[in-house]
């Protein structure tokens, strides 16, 4: 199982702070390809993940179940 | 206290200050972020913070360690709140000390220009026609390069 955890605006929108895919091992991109295939219409335009608590700059990096996956919109804090 | 946190409490501003006193700084710079009432004469009744907390943790000790490496000899402690924040509420402190003052307003301008890039946090604006998520793809903040990088300083 892999938990995607949501933050803010995806959060709100999703209705719900975590989706959940029934998958051991997937890329990035395929998470990503997944949601937007997915009843939650969710708008990942500048979106980022975080994979164990770090930024994703390679889309082809895999994702184990177990791992801390977050999708991160632009960030706003101070 | 450590260094680096994100709390829901209101923040005591002199214990920031006290994670960065030393013997070797002859300077300790402070900024602290409060929330304004108006923006482009948009009234904020209020903002919510949300935040990613331990991502967010590990990212404003990254923030410090560059410091560190580019500042040598400072001490960085950095709290942010999160949750409701009414106006004039702080909603985050940077202390940073080193040895001459120049450095420490340098290191505590980088710290907040790193804050809004790198760290996940998001801010809320609750006005009084509506509320808004901060940050989506209708503001000005982006991600060009498909990671949050130094080109990101806008305000």
């Amino acid at each position: 199982m892999i938990n995607i955890m949501l933050f803010a605006g995806l959060q709100e929108k999703a209705g719900k702070n975590q989706l959940s895919i029934d998958k051991d091992e997937m890329t990035v991109n395929e998470i990503v390809a997944y949601i937007k295939g997915s009843e939650v219409n969710l708008n990942l335009t500048n979106v980022m993940v975080a994979v164990n608590e770090e930024f994703v700059s390679n889309p082809e990096q895999v994702v184990k179940s177990g791992d801390a996956v977050a999708l991160l919109p632009p960030v706003s804090g101070g | 206290m450590e260094n680096y946190r994100i709390i829901k409490e209101e923040i005591e501003v002199n214990k920031v200050i006290n994670r960065v006193v030393h013997p070797h700084a002859g300077a300790i710079n402070t900024f602290i972020g409060t929330v304004r009432e108006l923006t482009n004469e948009k009234r904020t009744l209020y903002l919510e913070y949300d935040a990613y907390v331990p991502m967010a943790e590990k990212k404003l000790k990254q923030i410090g360690d560059e410091i560190c490496a580019k500042w040598k000899e400072a001490r960085v402690a950095i709290v942010h709140r999160i949750g409701r924040l009414d106006i004039t509420d702080i909603a985050v402190v940077i202390a940073v000390s080193t040895p001459h003052r120049a450095d420490s307003y340098e290191a505590s301008r980088y710290a907040i220009e790193r804050i809004k890039e790198i760290v996940p946090i998001w801010k809320k604006e609750h006005w009084e026609d509506g509320e808004e998520w901060i940050g989506d793809q209708k503001e000005n903040k982006r991600y060009p390069s498909g990671k949050p990088g130094k080109e990101l300083l806008n305000d």
